[in-house]
Order: structure tokens, then sequence, then C-alpha cells
């Protein structure tokens, strides 16, 4: 699913990833933990094809990356489901029409996904404010709002960048539930997280495993829960 | 990055979604565009008085001649009857008539005021001269009258015809340019505005591209929206343009720039032409500011 070879990523001069050798196999589940500056989030960015890498190779979905153009990287986001800690939404479009939004720029018939986006909307417990808009709406809501339209396009993978960041304890461990459904159903998931206890509570539940990074280089490296 | 323009015409208008519909540079493309269309409206109206005016001053005039006779008591009434004789026999010309004394005070009245002691004023007797289809021999015409009404002066207006037509003739070659400056202004603002409208919404251009969009949709609801805002702005100026050439009167009493300002017939339509041209340019600049700017954008 995702392959990284001597993977590397500088600003300039500045390294902010070193030689990251990593598989994540399809169907995985894989938290990725690390201080602040360790390069979580870029190490996302390039799983989901917002950074390319500036050494070493990256082959997502089997493909390497840096020989996509510009129409294989837009096909290849639509097989990535991306849920970021600020979420990034529309703000003047409603809960049903952000979540809907992957299938409109796609293209696609949003009249023919809709039981598909009434089942996520109750899946993620947002059916009673679909009409809300997003600011209208708390952290934890965001978050499982951030999630449906993640996985509306049925992506091969998601990508989360800490989705429980702004949420209390409880609300966290909903969102990690429906990772792990969505894990259970075959998706390969790949979770930035600080927290430990989150990392600690999904034992028992699904296969996972830890990859922590510092200082820009892999320092676990798939090690099981 | 493709954008065919017969599918932002009939495509996909749901696409108009993802911009927000309002914004900072929302009501500034539709008042720009308003007011650029307003000034090009008058433009174009003022345009089409003076190429009227320009014809009128070219054809209508060069058509016609003025025979002034300076004599006083019977002499006066000799060399008249000889001057009309010489004009109505001559080939080329299809009348000549004496401009009557009411008539000489009714076009002194707008710089002498209307109580003319008509009868001391010392009014020269004046013959209005229309030529034919072919205009006179006017060494012939001009030897004629020297010699049967010697108080007679031929003026074919020719000596202050040709300043003033040079001069119309550069008021509407200003009046172009006018028209071309506004065009230009208008293709700047647009593609300012659609800088304005692509920066501040960086975060939803982000968001986009995240969740698969291309870079060709993304641009095609800018462009949409800004053309339709600037198309509606356009519109508008436009509507409040004519309101106001209607109101000048549509049946010129003279040939005054002013009076000769109403639009006739077919010149209705031209301005018509102004929002839609306004709407082109605003679809090419605000396409080519959205191409520009997101090729800029990684």
């Amino acid at each position: 699913m995702i392959s990284l070879k001597n993977a590397g990523f500088s600003y300039g001069d500045r390294a902010i990833l070193k030689n990251v050798n990593q598989e994540l196999p399809a169907g995985s589940f894989h938290f990725l933990t690390g201080p602040s500056g360790a390069g979580k989030t870029t190490l996302l960015k390039m799983c989901y094809l917002s950074l390319m890498p500036t050494s070493g190779s990256l082959e997502v979905l089997g493909q390497d990356v840096t020989t996509l153009s510009r129409e294989q990287i837009t096909q290849m986001r639509r097989r990535i489901g991306v849920v970021h800690q600020d979420c990034q939404f529309l703000n003047h479009l409603t809960i049903r029409q952000n979540i809907a939004l992957p299938l409109l720029v796609a293209g696609k018939n949003i009249e023919d996904s809709m039981e598909n986006l009434e089942d996520l909307l109750s899946w993620v417990d947002l059916a009673h404010r679909a009409d809300a808009l997003p600011e209208e709406i708390s952290g934890g809501e965001r978050q499982r709002l951030a999630l449906a339209r993640a996985v509306i396009m049925d992506p091969d993978m998601i990508v989360a960048d800490e989705p429980t960041g702004n949420v209390d304890w409880e609300m966290g461990q909903r969102v990690l539930t429906l990772l792990v459904e969505l894990n259970k159903m075959g998706k390969t998931i790949l979770l930035a997280t600080h927290d430990l206890n989150l990392i600690r509570s999904i034992k028992g539940r699904v296969p996972a495993s830890v990859l922590r990074l510092k200082a820009g280089q892999l320092s676990l490296a798939g090690a099981k829960l | 990055m493709s954008l065919n323009p017969l599918s932002f015409l009939f495509g996909d208008a749901a696409s108009d979604q993802v911009v927000p519909p309002k914004g900072n540079a929302a009501w500034l493309t539709a008042f720009a565009s308003a007011a650029m269309a307003f000034i090009a409206v008058f433009a174009l109206t003022l345009s089409l008085a003076v190429g009227r005016l320009a014809d009128y001053w070219s054809l209508d005039l060069a058509r016609t001649a003025t025979v002034q006779i300076v004599a006083e008591g019977d002499d006066l009434m000799a060399q008249s009857e000889a001057a009309l004789r010489v004009l109505r026999t001559s080939p080329g010309i299809e009348s000549a008539e004496i401009i009557d004394k009411s008539e000489q005070l009714a076009l002194l009245e707008p710089w002498l005021g209307s109580n003319l002691p008509a009868d001391t004023l010392p009014i020269p007797l004046m013959i209005d001269v229309h030529y034919g289809a072919d205009s006179p021999d006017l060494n012939s015409l001009l030897l004629r009258l020297e010699a049967e009404a010697p108080g007679a002066s031929y003026d074919d207006h020719s000596e202050w015809r040709a300043p003033v037509l040079e001069a119309s003739q550069r008021l509407r070659l200003m009046v172009g340019l006018s028209l071309v400056l506004t065009a230009i202004i208008t293709v700047i603002i647009v593609v300012l505005s659609a800088h304005s409208a692509l920066a501040s919404n960086q975060n939803i251009i982000r968001t986009l591209r995240l969740l698969g969009a291309r870079d060709s949709y993304i641009a095609r609801a800018f462009v949409r929206r800004i053309t339709m805002r600037s198309t509606f702005g356009a519109v508008l100026g436009m509507a409040l343009a004519m309101l106001v050439v209607v109101s000048f009167p549509a049946q010129p009493e003279s040939n005054g720039l002013l009076s000769g300002m109403a639009l006739s017939g077919v010149d209705w339509l031209y301005p018509i032409f102004v929002p839609v041209l306004v709407g082109i340019s605003a679809f090419a600049a605000s396409r080519l500011a959205a191409r520009y700017h997101l090729h800029s954008v990684t």
C-alpha cells in the first residue's frame, strides 16, 4: 500500500525527514507518533501526495509518486481519505454538502449516492445535524464530519493527522472506534497522534503497529501492539 | 489545465457551490463592472452622436451654401432678385430661397436675445442655397454673381466646416480610445479581483485539491462566479446608463451635441453588446488569472 525507501524531505538545506524506510501493507493499522517537529505531518503529507519526497522513493497504492502526472495525482487523491486536526471544511456549505464534496468534485451524481450519504451521516451520528453549518457543530462532531467526508469515495486508505487532538477522551474514543471499523472493512489506516493513551486503547480491538519519528527519522518502526 | 468555454456556459453549475457566495471581491467586481459599463455606454452613445454630427457636417452641410447681400434700399432688392436669378438658373442648384427676417432673428436670438430691434438692426439679406445631385460649377457661379450682384458674397461653409469636421473626427477618436481604456481597466479589475478571490480562498483551494478536485474544476468554479458577477454588474450599469440616455431629447431641436445624444433605431442595440463584451472579457481575464494562480500554487 505504502512503501518508503530511504525517503527524505527537505526545505532547502533543512532536512525534515531522513532515510525513512517502511512498508505499510494494505489493510494494516498504524499509529505515527513522535514529538512536535519530528516530521509526522510531513510524512503524512507525502503519503497523501501533498508533498513529494526530495530524496529516496515513495510508492503509494503501488505507484511511484515521483513519476505521477498532475492528473494521476488527482486520481490517486480520490483513493486516499484525509482527516486533519483542523478539518478544513467549506464553511458556507452544510454538513451534508461537505460530506458530499468529494463526489461533487469528482463529477459524480450526488443523487445516486444519497443512500450512502445518509448512511454515512448516521454512521458518524450527524444525521440530526445534516443541515447545520460546520461552524455550528462541536469539535467532536467536526472530526466525525471529517471522517465521513474522507470515506464517502470509498478510499483504499485513510490518513489522519491528530484527529483526536481537539476533542475529549470520550469523543476521541468514538473517532477511534470509527477508524477501527473502517480498518475491519479493509481500509489501511495511518493515524498520527501524540496521545499514548489513545494508542494503548486500541489493544485487542484490531492488530496495529506504532511508528515513532524522532528528528526526522524512524526510531521505532512497526512495533506491534 | 483545460477549460472549455462551452462547459462553462452549459456545464457544471454545481461547481459554483465551492466558492463562498460572499467575499471582499464579490461586490467590488460587480460594482466596478457596473461603473465601467455605465461609462462605456456613455462613451458609445457619445461616439454615435459624434458620428451623426460628423455625417451631418460632411454630407448635409456640404450640399448647402449661403449667399449674403449687403446693400441698401432699392439696390438691395435689385441685387437680391439678380442673385436669385443667377442661382436658380445655375446647373447643380436645386433651390435658392431668401431667408425671411423672422427666421434670421430666430437664428440670432440665442446670442442677442428675443427683443431685437428688427427694423433698425442692419441685418444683411441672406439666401439659403441647396445643391442638387451634381454640385454647381463654383467658378462660373461666382463670376456671374460678381457681375450681376456685386454686393453678394457666397459662403459654401467650407471655411468653418473643415476644422469642425476635423474636430469631430478627433473627438470620435478620443471616444474610441476611451472605450478601449475602459475595456482595459475592466480587464485589469477582473484580473485583480480574480487574484484576490483566489488568494483569499487558499484554504478552500487546498481542501478541494486534497479531495481530488482538478485545477480545471477549481478554476471553472471561480471563473464562472467572477464572470457572472461581472456580467450582472455590467447589465446593471448598462441599464442605468440607458435610463439616462433615454432622458435626452429624442428629436433634437438643433444639431447641438447634447441634443443629438439620443439613440434611435438600430443604435439602441449597440449598448447591449457592452455587458456581453464585459462578460467575455471577464471570462477570459479570470480564466487567465486562475490558470496563473493555480499553476503557481503547489
